[in-house]
């Protein structure tokens, strides 16, 4: 077998061993049909009632929750193996650092892949079950456009942890950095670009602005959420109404997000010293 | 054939330099024992040897290749490594870790079976590596070092942890693998036992080769004397008068021992005088030991050490 598929192999037992897609796919089905059902009971509603709303309040919450399970599956894979000496034997077998980063993409990406799909799947099925008067197609496409946009920004966290993980030299460190790392980009960044159109009365040139969202992962997640419906979301996301960006465009930003990422880690790790 | 050949390898670590102008080659069913204190440049050298390091100065080349370029890849399925500290999968059990090792390196799954065996680990192979003590996960390590019957063999520190029998096992099974045509490398700190299973000895001390030869070559050239106890009722005064010509010194040690201190060249000249002295009952032979030579080659370093301090 390809030493890629040994190294994914392996990742992937080790996600079903230590519960972690048992309990991430659990969360995920939890949140999806909790939100499904309840989401609009601040406006006194209990039950499903729409898709767009459904799917928005989903993507709204599920863009916290995922980069940080990313980053919590990933953040010792390469200073986690080095601390338990195995790093440094791995090396010595016939694989190079490539394959090695790769396999362990692989096996998270399935990790990731796996719980997304059975948890919002599960989800899409019990809504299309229970639900009355719901556009069947329209569902199904929409949560399996979820389910990609949601994988491909959980890979895309994967592949920042390993940046991280990379980097540092004890597995405390790189948890401690994946934390701010999520911080930044779940929160910070929205507020700093909040920030600066308030600073500038929106005066801050509006066409460049909607592509700066570009710049952060979770955003392009969220709008490939948006995109599909009319709707405008809320918030910050709202500044990206007057580009009306393709679902291709976005996808496209997105898969950059897990090609960037993995090509500095690859820097990172060739650069590590052992 | 030469296995691994290193020409005036340099090793440098910004300012630090972990290893200088080291030349050391290794041929097949050759074993050497690497020998150092620590920082000497032991792990420096594996390391180059390995392919994880590549040297500031010089060439490295295993198997006539460069061990640390991409392609070398292919000729590391006939290289075995046991790091000194390895923790392995604590989660997963000892089978399941050989088990990935040996997908890696594409043996059969079978074959990894048989040799938790012959380490001694079948009835512990179900259990998780965590419960491991530090001589089940070193011989865990042994295991995954032969999956493939290396043709060279890298073991930092293979005995620490062994108790004496499964030392010895562990020994017998370089010796084995030695007459098969591997070339092995054995890194240690624990000298007695060590001397009978290697070829030769090479003694890294500050980063420098300090010496590099068969056990008897070093101890010629470090020229230290071997001790002869000569044990009997005999007249010990009338023996030492007797023996004068050929000794460094001899002493009696109680009523009945002489002991003797005598180089090579003396040794036989020096016997035949003992063999001829009446009363003589016994004679114990005991030559320099790897200890004694180690001793030599890296206090005269650290002396060469502190006398350059002491000019600056």
């Amino acid at each position: 077998m390809n030493p890629v598929l040994s190294i994914a192999q392996k990742e992937l037992k080790d996600g079903l061993r230590n519960r972690w897609i048992v309990a991430i796919t659990l969360i995920f089905a939890l949140l999806a049909i909790g939100i499904s059902w309840f989401g609009a009971a601040a406006s006194g509603v209990i039950g499903f009632t729409s898709i767009p709303n459904t799917i928005i309040s989903l993507a709204s919450l599920a863009v916290f929750l995922i980069p940080l399970i990313s980053l919590l599956l990933a953040y010792d894979a390469i200073v986690g193996e080095d601390e338990d000496g195995t790093l440094l034997l791995l090396l010595t077998y016939p694989l190079t650092k490539g394959q090695l980063l790769i396999g362990k993409l692989l096996g998270h990406a399935s990790i990731l892949g796996i719980s997304t799909t059975i948890g919002f799947g599960a989800a899409a099925i019990i809504i299309s079950i229970f639900a009355s008067n719901v556009d069947l197609v329209g569902l199904y496409k929409a949560f399996g456009l979820f389910i990609v946009s949601a994988t491909l920004l959980g890979v895309c966290f994967v592949a920042i942890a390993y940046i991280i993980s990379g980097l540092v030299t004890e597995k405390s460190k790189a948890a401690g950095m994946a934390l701010i790392s999520w911080f930044m980009f779940v929160l910070v960044f929205d507020l700093a670009l909040l920030g600066i159109l308030v600073a500038t009365e929106g005066k801050f040139n509006a066409e460049l602005f909607p592509y700066l969202l570009l710049l952060n992962p979770t955003d392009v997640f969220r709008l490939i959420n948006l995109v599909g419906f009319d709707a405008v979301g809320t918030g910050l996301i709202t500044i990206a109404a007057d580009v009306n960006f393709s679902i291709y465009t976005l996808l496209l930003a997105l898969v950059g997000w897990v090609l960037v990422p993995i090509g500095i880690a690859y820097g990172v790790f060739i650069k590590r010293k052992l | 054939m030469k296995i691994i050949d290193i020409v005036n390898a340099s090793m440098k670590f910004g300012n630090v330099t972990a290893l200088e102008d080291l030349t050391l080659s290794i041929d097949e069913g050759e074993v050497l024992g690497l020998f150092g204190h620590n920082g000497a440049g032991k792990t420096t050298t594996m390391k180059l040897i390995l392919g994880l390091l590549s040297p500031s100065a010089g060439k490295v080349s295993v198997f006539g290749h460069t061990p640390y370029s991409q392609s070398f890849s292919q000729y590391r399925f006939k290289l075995g490594f046991l790091p000194e500290n390895v923790s392995f999968y604590p989660q997963l059990t000892g089978r399941e870790i050989l088990h990935y090792f040996a997908r890696l390196k594409k043996v059969d799954l079978k074959k990894s079976d048989q040799l938790l065996d012959e380490v001694g680990l079948s009835s512990a192979c179900n259990r998780k590596v965590k419960t491991y003590s530090k001589g089940m996960k070193q011989r865990l390590g042994l295991a995954q070092a032969i999956l493939t019957e290396p043709k060279l063999l890298l073991l930092d520190e293979p005995t620490v942890g062994l108790d004496p029998i499964a030392t010895q096992d562990f020994y017998g099974m370089v010796d084995r693998l030695r007459n098969d045509g591997c070339a092995v490398i054995l890194c240690s700190h624990v000298l007695p036992g060590v001397e009978k299973h290697i070829n030769r000895a090479a003694i890294l001390g500050g980063g420098k080769l300090q010496a590099l030869g068969s056990l008897s070559e070093l101890r010629d050239q470090a020229s230290l004397p071997m001790t002869i106890d000569v044990h009997g009722m005999m007249d010990r005064e009338k023996l030492c008068r007797r023996i004068d010509d050929y000794v460094m010194s001899a002493n009696a040690i109680n009523n009945e021992s002489v002991r003797i201190k005598t180089v090579q060249s003396e040794k036989l000249s020096l016997l035949k005088e003992i063999l001829n002295h009446p009363g003589v009952a016994d004679i114990e032979i005991h030559p320099a030991s790897l200890e004694d030579v180690y001793r030599h080659f890296v206090s005269a370093n650290v002396q060469m050490q502190s006398h350059m301090e002491g000019a600056r």
